[in-house]
């Protein structure tokens, strides 16, 4: 348990003996030594901890072997699928139409497998690798015995949530340019590269097309943040860390299931992964942004209500590992 | 350092009973809990009073005002309008209340033998239970060989909700998209030439059209298919109306951020299967905005069409430009089609849903006769070979019009048996297949009667038939 913070964290045992100490408020009045001087510098050097506390936490998670092996899996996905299109599609297209998104498309250009590869993982594998790492991340802390130490420090609990939700968001992106990048790769090893074709007919250039990956893979990543608050949320009600990352992704998969009742329509539009395939209206000519629009709003909702829950559940709670 | 207690139970809300010492403590803590847990649910009521408040404006709101116009003066309105630019999205949403193993096979069938479309050589029969599996699902695409066919295509919009973006300059270019989650289907008619581009199947249809004189080309086309714009389903509402009609201009909406004055249009006869057709009627330019039909069984309506954005500027020009994709599969139309307009707001796709109730019947070689009047025409076929509803689909297929009836009439009427129920009357018996909007009548003897009225009314132009 060689953990960055674990060094950092020699303030007063704030944790047990006088629980307000780590809350909100309590971390705007710097009591530990190293806070005392004048407002602005005192700023800065939280600012500076801030920093380190925000570095030390992606090191320790993009260490982790389990990480590693997340990403690992995310970046196979785009090679299998790859693969299975180069050597089972012969010409024929029978059957277009069914399967994946884009699927149809990839022999003709190597660059639809990123969107393919996109539209395979997002449904699942990248929301579950991502609340894997949200679900572990206050409560890991917790089931390893390293949360109280954290929360000594001076940064308080707002600031460690924060942070905590910072890391989980990196992984967000990271996860999604590793499918993103994986499926350049084979793409480019196994397919034609060249001009693109929207879905809406139109022919653009090979740059175009790469920057609308690019933003594809924003959009991506943005579809994710709602399902990171709903992990850090429930990281924060347990101390198992096994017991958070299983909530998250049953609470997953359950609402990928009620997204696809259809007598359900009239809560759909209120379920996180609603919108998620609208990263497609992006290869449309004109454009459609409402969509997408609508997905960044929910996002930032459930953004918004789970950090808010996380951090009044976080901040109020009684940290005994 | 030591636990507080020894294994805590989870879910435990904090352990603050572990505090039982320090009984003020706890209390102060449970509160400063319940005030920080007040900012999720705070958050979560904003947004959802936000949302309702949003929908509940957006629907039962009062329009905006507008000063009174009869019904009269709002029909020369729109009869005066000459929106020829028009770029914007459509929603539309039908609901027939088709019998599931009908939605796709047969109306496609109708819908090609309509359109005299000679592209799709699929079986309908063969196709009908694949297709009625797709019937539940609208966004399925169908698996036949000419997915980019129009025709074809359009009839997914007689089931479910549908988001279409349409841009339109003049009669002679129009653009229609079928947008789908990860995949859209594009029509873009440009003077002659007519493209059709399915992205799920990367496919193209291409037709070319003999030059006419624009205007003339549309009024005397043969329905076909769905109306996709308000534009188009209203002037197939104003073909019905006439002295068997009632109009009245029933107050005024908000439709894609414009105002407009709804139309109310109810039907004077009893036998119609319609309850009402409202019209929202753009204020400024008098272009229909918004349509939608109710039948006389009441629920939702059966129809629903309207723009979700609009804008009448002039789109550009590269909208209506097509170049085939590399790759693509491309089939070529047979020439001299008329159908295959893409509905433009020009009004260039017929209504076979709404509106007369003479476009419902299979289309076949000889055309359909009509008896009745207004809202109660009643579509007759007789059809001589006791092909019954085959002879509408034999016009689907190029190679000749009896090309698909090779399974035969004993295939066609176990199917009828399962959608439809039995009668019978002076024209001898046969089978009614009724949906929300539309009966049909097939008679044992091969003849066909169809229209949006009751059943009886059916029964009764069978019976006067026999004479």
């Amino acid at each position: 348990m060689s953990r960055a913070e674990a060094d950092v964290a020699t303030g007063t045992d704030a944790g047990a003996g006088a629980p307000a100490a780590g809350a909100g408020p309590a971390a705007e009045t710097p009591g530990t030594p190293e806070g005392s001087g004048t407002p602005t510098a005192s700023r800065t050097a939280r600012a500076l901890w801030s920093l380190g506390l925000f570095r030390g936490e992606l090191r320790i998670v993009f260490r982790r072997w389990r990480t590693a092996a997340l990403l690992g899996v995310l970046a196979a996905i785009p090679v299998l699928v790859g693969i299975a299109v180069k050597f089972q599609t012969r010409g024929d297209r029978q059957g277009a139409g069914d399967g994946p998104a884009f699927i149809a498309d990839v022999t003709n250009n190597g660059l639809f497998l990123v969107f393919t590869s996109l539209a395979v993982t997002l449904p699942f594998f990248l929301p579950m690798a991502v609340g894997v790492v949200a679900g572990d991340s206050v409560a890991g802390e917790a089931n390893a015995g390293t949360l109280r130490y954290l929360l000594v420090a001076p940064a308080g609990r707002t600031r460690l949530l924060l942070t905590k939700y910072a890391t989980v968001l990196v992984f967000c992106g990271v996860a999604t340019l590793v499918v993103a990048l994986a499926a350049l790769a084979t793409g480019a090893a196994l397919f034609p590269f060249g001009d693109v074709t929207l879905i809406s007919g139109q022919t653009v250039s090979l740059g175009d097309g790469l920057l609308r990956a690019l933003a594809i893979a924003g959009v991506v990543a943005v579809s994710l943040v709602g399902i990171a608050a709903l992990g850090l949320f429930v990281s924060t009600l347990t101390d198992s860390a096994i017991a958070a990352m299983a909530t998250t992704v049953g609470v997953l998969l359950t609402v990928q299931i009620l997204g696809a009742v259809p007598q359900l329509h009239a809560v759909q539009p209120y379920l996180f992964p609603h919108y998620w395939m609208s990263f497609a209206d992006l290869l449309r000519a004109p454009a459609i942004g409402s969509a997408i629009a609508r997905n960044a709003g929910l996002q930032a909702l459930y953004a918004a209500v789970f950090v808010s829950a996380a951090w009044a559940r976080l901040t109020t709670r009684d940290v005994t590992a | 350092m030591a636990r507080n207690e020894s294994p805590r139970p989870e879910g435990d809300f904090g352990g603050y009973a572990d505090f039982g010492d320090v009984d003020g403590e706890a209390r102060a803590r449970r509160r400063r809990a319940l005030t920080r847990y007040a900012v999720p649910v705070a958050v979560a009521a904003v947004a959802a009073t936000t949302i309702g408040l949003g929908t509940a404006l957006a629907s039962t709101g009062s329009g905006p005002s507008l000063p009174h116009l009869t019904a009269r003066q709002l029909l020369d309105k729109m009869a005066a309008s000459d929106t020829s630019t028009l770029s914007g999205s459509v929603r539309v949403s039908t609901d027939l209340g088709l019998p599931s193993g009908l939605s796709g096979g047969l109306l496609g069938g109708v819908a090609g033998g309509a359109s005299g479309s000679a592209a799709g050589s699929s079986d309908p029969f063969g196709g009908s239970s694949g297709s009625g599996a797709s019937g539940s699902s609208p966004s399925a695409s169908s698996g036949s060989s000419s997915a980019a066919d129009p025709a074809a295509k359009l009839t997914e919009l007689l089931s479910g909700t549908h988001t279409l973006q349409v841009a339109a300059d003049g009669p002679d270019r129009q653009r229609l998209s079928i947008v789908d989650d990860t995949s859209q289907y594009t029509v873009i008619h440009d003077g002659t030439q007519m493209w059709a581009y399915d992205s799920g199947a990367n496919s193209v249809y291409h037709a070319t059209e003999p030059a006419h004189p624009a205007g003339t080309a549309h009024a005397d086309k043969p329905p076909a298919g769905v109306p996709t714009t308000p534009q188009a389903a209203v002037d197939q509402l104003l073909k019905a109306a006439g002295p068997t009609t009632s109009m009245t201009v029933d107050g005024t909406a908000r439709v894609a951020g414009r105002s407009a004055y709804e139309l109310l249009v109810r039907p004077k006869q009893a036998d119609s299967t319609i309850d009402s057709v409202r019209v929202a009627v753009d204020s400024a330019t008098g272009t229909p905005l918004a349509f939608t039909l109710t039948p006389k069984g009441g629920g939702k309506a059966a129809v629903d069409i309207a723009y979700t954005r609009v804008n009448f500027g002039k789109p550009s020009a590269s909208d209506f430009t097509f170049t085939v994709p590399k790759g693509a599969k491309v089939t070529q139309g047979k020439q001299d089609q008329h159908g295959e307009h893409p509905g433009g707001p020009g009004g260039a796709a017929g209504s076979g849903a709404v509106g007369s109730g003479a476009a419902k019947l299979p289309g076949g070689a000889s055309g359909p006769e009509l008896t009745g009047t207004g809202w109660t025409t009643i579509a007759e076929l007789k059809a001589p070979s006791g092909a019954g509803l085959k002879s509408g689909q034999g016009g689907q297929s190029g190679q000749g019009s009896q090309g698909g009836s090779a399974q035969g009439p004993a295939g066609v009427e176990g199917l009828l048996g399962t959608l439809g129920h039995h009668v019978s009357g002076r024209f001898g018996s046969g089978t009614v297949i009724s949906t929300r909007l539309v009966n049909v009548l097939v008679t044992d003897k091969g003849a066909v009667y169809a229209g949006a009225v009751t059943q009886e009314a059916l029964v009764e132009a069978a019976n006067a038939a026999a004479g």
